[in-house]
């Protein structure tokens, strides 16, 4: 066990936990931020994705120890009020069915336009391939994003 | 479109005998809101109904019956009853009460009933029913109490009770003058006994059914709020994981523990018997293995670790039987599972075989066997499916508190009733001790309808004397059992010399299930049919996946027909048009399920709206058409193929499912049975090798990714006035033909084994 300060979503958190232990876990089980969602554990269908300094990550297997003091957001630190451009535009085109996957899309899909606030169409789906949404739901998902990068710009 | 039959045993005035016990109040238990089973779970925080409603949060709440209560201020709590995994139906049940009782949308907030067998019946996902079978008892709660509004105005004004108007939550008497919104009234309406008759609207009037409304839970999702099973943390919780088998076949023999107790974080290790030997299954007690390792201990990480670290020795079983109860049926069954270490190899080799035998006659029209010998040409094509994994993106888990005679639970279930009655006798606890809070589902598809994990997730909460919540890893979950079956069918058609479809044989079966629906499309349009059925034993578990059987079935026979089609030099929708109107006008036999005009209907839409017959853009069209969970779809499929994969630039689907509660969830909803549905079709399966599934993770099986979905789907609803049916399958299973009928056409290759990635050779 060690004992690490972690910034997350503008709060310093302590955690005493093993440094092998995933963030994806610190995040659920220590903190009780459920946003961030457990689906493979291997970094292969992005539902646990996070910000780390602003670019998309797997919290799955990020090590807490990898960490350090970088500006860690989830989707509880998204926006203040559920008001993000990405947000809003879900809302919007009101895209979950389920819904398990979308928080880790929306992540994708805000580290996305943070970085390209303009995608094509193959720019979109080359960043959103790696979140699986086993409902379906990306002919809408890529509609949101579209939306949000024209609310953006 | 104009519209296609109209119900004409619709009546305007219905007794409130569907569901009636949620409409009797228990006075003996006045007072508290829980009174009518509301959820401890999900209550509605006042800072959250600030955000959903316009109305702030009441400082009484009056129930009128087991699906809503009123506040002072004219806020309306709606319960959902059935569980949501993605239908909508907590949004869509909602609006069909809150439609008959006459309240503005905005002051509607929604709480998830927990399971309650006392007020609501068929609290499950499954068969595309919740709207079908919920649909009359939806609008009687809305109307009686509406009914009960009117009367306690009437009462208060003392004025005839048929002068008293409502709009939009609030009631009008215009001879008086008299006007008073819902909250006003709420308390004496909940005095007044519940009608033993209510008027329900005219369709024409409805003014929230048929309009789109947002998902109800969809800020909390967007903000990652708790909704899910495995989001729930109490105080004292302890996390739990099992070790199953690596392979069918396998049973545990020993574990060694040793080094894992005394790992940082875990508290016990020990195994558990999921299910009683002599327990008498119901349908959905599938259990793959029956005893397993558990893990207890603090946190996820720390359990997942221990996991790693146990080792265990499995060896083969002997086979066994079990009794089974199957749905609908009156007498427990005698199943045989078999023992060995089985191989997809085998399984293949095995399905051939049965090419060569003859299945048991389910059905039999005409003389088949004199039209197929005097055919002038006979088609004959073999269609095969694998196992596939349900893979909903929330791997399975389970929250059970059972301590002292009582258990608390609550997850992700899909027949929690019946989960329910497997409980009580695992637990040798009666049912009214256990309470069961439904969570919203991370992916259902059927998956969710087998509940082993429940009962795991309780018998590790009372050996440990402590809350507990069980989780699968995807590898537990992927690797567990409970999977669409592996299926075959050969399709054998009769053509005479004028190219007239003369006969038609079909040979069905599975591992270790037929598929067969012998009296859809096209019997009933062939004057000599024959339906045979088959299926060989496995050890290897299956269940209910999203569209059973159906979801093969519409693969094959949309491809043989397209296949026929083609062989007859007729274009594909009017050769399937020319079929339905002889069984529409002059079908043979009598126990046809489908309805040949609606099923036209769709057809006829998914032709017009798709332009069929231009060939715009160079690309390639694949049509399929199909009937299952009471509702009709059709489809046309664009698409290139360029690197050797489809691109899908369109598909234009045509469905009739009856009224549509909520047009924009209702297109939603198809799209993902159009996206999974090709995903399916193209990567879907699962391969076993002695026993061991060869993936067991989302790095090996493979999962439709955004790049793969089509570019657009443009959804097209026949607008009539039937009762609504089932929306959450239908759109599934005819997309697999489609896809393979447009892949014919781009490559000139008919795709008859899935998944058609893998093109076997035919």
């Amino acid at each position: 066990m060690a004992k690490f300060s972690l910034n997350i979503n503008g709060k310093t958190q302590e955690v005493d936990v093993d440094p092998n232990t995933p963030m994806l876990w610190v995040l659920r089980d220590h903190l009780k931020l459920v946003g961030t969602k457990y689906g493979c554990g291997i970094s292969q269908c992005g539902s646990c994705t996070i910000h780390l300094s602003g670019i998309a990550v797997r919290a799955c297997m990020l090590t807490v120890s990898a960490v350090g003091n970088q500006e860690v957001t989830t989707i509880e630190g998204l926006s203040e009020n559920g008001d993000h451009p990405v947000q809003k535009a879900w809302l919007e085109v009101d895209v979950p069915q389920c819904g398990y996957c979308q928080a880790g899309q929306i992540m994708t899909a805000a580290a996305l336009l943070e970085k390209n606030p303009n995608p094509s169409d193959s720019e979109i789906e080359m960043a959103m391939n790696g979140n699986i949404c086993r409902c379906g739901t990306y002919v809408r998902i890529k509609k949101a994003v579209k939306m949000a990068a024209n609310s953006e710009s | 479109m104009q519209p296609l039959k109209g119900n004409q045993d619709f009546m305007n005035t219905i007794k409130t005998k569907i569901g009636r016990r949620a409409f009797i109040k228990n006075t003996s238990l006045a007072g508290g809101g829980l009174v009518l089973g509301f959820s401890w779970l999900n209550s509605c925080k006042p800072k959250e109904a600030g955000k959903m409603a316009a109305k702030g949060m009441p400082k009484e709440w009056f129930e009128i019956n087991g699906y809503l209560k009123i506040g002072e201020n004219g806020l309306v709590t709606i319960m959902s009853p059935n569980p949501e995994g993605g239908q909508n139906v907590k949004t869509s049940m909602p609006m069909i009460v809150a439609d008959e009782l006459d309240i503005d949308w905005n002051d509607v907030i929604i709480e998830q009933a927990p399971l309650n067998t006392d007020l609501y019946s068929r609290q499950f996902i499954g068969g595309s029913n919740a709207i079908r079978f919920g649909w009359n008892g939806l609008r009687m709660a809305g109307a009686s109490a509406r009914q009960m509004l009117r009367e306690a105005a009437a009462q208060t004004w003392q004025v005839p009770v048929e002068e008293i108007t409502t709009v939009a939550g609030v009631l009008h008497h215009q001879g008086s003058g008299k006007s008073s919104g819902y909250g006003e009234m709420a308390s004496a309406a909940a005095q007044i006994p519940v009608p033993d008759e209510v008027e329900l609207k005219e369709i024409k009037d409805f003014k929230i059914i048929g309009t789109s409304r947002k998902n109800v839970d969809g800020f909390k999702i967007a903000t990652g709020q708790t909704l899910f099973g495995s989001d729930i943390y109490k105080e004292g919780m302890l996390t739990a994981m099992i070790v199953h088998p690596p392979a069918f076949g396998m049973k545990l023999k020993s574990i060694d523990d040793s080094g894992v107790r005394s790992m940082p974080g875990i508290k016990d290790v020990f195994t558990i018997k999921v299910l009683d030997d002599d327990f008498e299954r119901q349908h959905f007690d599938t259990c793959t293995f029956l005893e397993v390792v558990a893990i207890v201990g603090n946190t996820t990480w720390e359990v997942m670790n221990a996991k790693k670290a146990i080792t265990a020795e499995w060896e083969p079983f002997e086979s066994y039987t079990e009794q089974k109860r199957f749905y609908g049926g009156s007498a427990a069954q005698t199943l045989n599972i078999p023992a060995g270490l089985e191989s997809t190899t085998n399984h293949k080799a095995k399905m051939s075989e049965m090419a060569f035998n003859q299945g048991q006659t389910v059905r039999k029209d005409g003389n088949p066997e004199a039209a197929f010998k005097n055919a002038a040409r006979v088609i004959e094509r073999t269609y095969t499916a694998p196992f596939l994994a349900h893979n909903c993106m929330e791997p399975m888990n389970f929250f059970a508190d059972v301590r002292n005679g009582k258990a608390a639970l609550a997850g992700p279930l899909q027949k929690a009733e019946l989960t329910e009655q497997a409980l009580s006798a695992r637990l040798g606890m009666p049912v009214e001790q256990i309470d069961i809070q439904l969570t919203r589902l991370g992916g259902g598809y059927g998956r969710r309808s087998y509940a082993h994990w429940a009962i795991e997730a309780a018998l590790i909460s009372q050996k440990m004397n402590a809350p507990v919540k069980l989780i699968y890893t995807r590898e537990d979950d992927m690797t567990g059992g409970i999977y669409r079956p592996m299926y075959q069918v050969i399709y054998k058609a009769a053509l005479d010399e004028k190219n007239k479809l003369t006969a038609i044989h079909i040979n069905a079966g599975g591992i270790p299930e037929s598929p067969l629906y012998a009296n859809r499309f096209p019997a009933g349009a062939v004057d000599n049919y024959l339906a045979e059925s088959w299926t060989i034993n496995t050890n290897i578990t299956i269940g209910s996946f999203r569209a059973p059987r159906s979801n093969f079935m519409a693969s094959a026979e949309q491809s043989f027909l397209d296949e026929l089609s083609e062989a007859v030099g007729k274009d594909p929708i009017d050769f399937r048009l020319e079929l339905l109107e002889k069984a529409g006008q002059n079908p043979v036999g009598e126990n046809n399920e489908y309805d040949a005009e609606r099923y036209a209907g769709v057809l006829k839409l998914v032709k017009e709206k798709s332009n069929w017959g231009s060939n715009e853009n160079g690309l390639s069209r694949g049509v399929s058409a199909y009937f299952c969970h009471n509702s009709y779809a059709a489809q046309v499929l664009d698409m290139k193929w360029e690197n050797d994969k489809p691109i899908i630039e369109k598909v234009t689907c045509a469905i009739d499912c009856g009224i549509v509660i909520n047009p924009d969830a209702a297109t939603n909803l198809c799209e993902g049975g159009i996206v999974d549905g090709i995903g399916n079709a193209w990567y879907g399966e699962l391969p076993f090798k002695d026993g061991l599934p060869e993936k067991s993770n989302f790095d090996r099986y493979q999962m439709i990714r955004m790049s793969e979905a089509p570019r657009e789907i443009d959804v097209h609803f026949v607008q009539n006035d039937i009762d609504p049916t089932g929306l959450g399958e239908p759109t599934f299973p005819p997309i697999f033909a489609a896809l393979a009928n447009a892949l014919y056409k781009a490559t000139g290759k008919r795709y008859y084994h899935q998944p058609f990635n893998s093109r076997e050779p035919v």
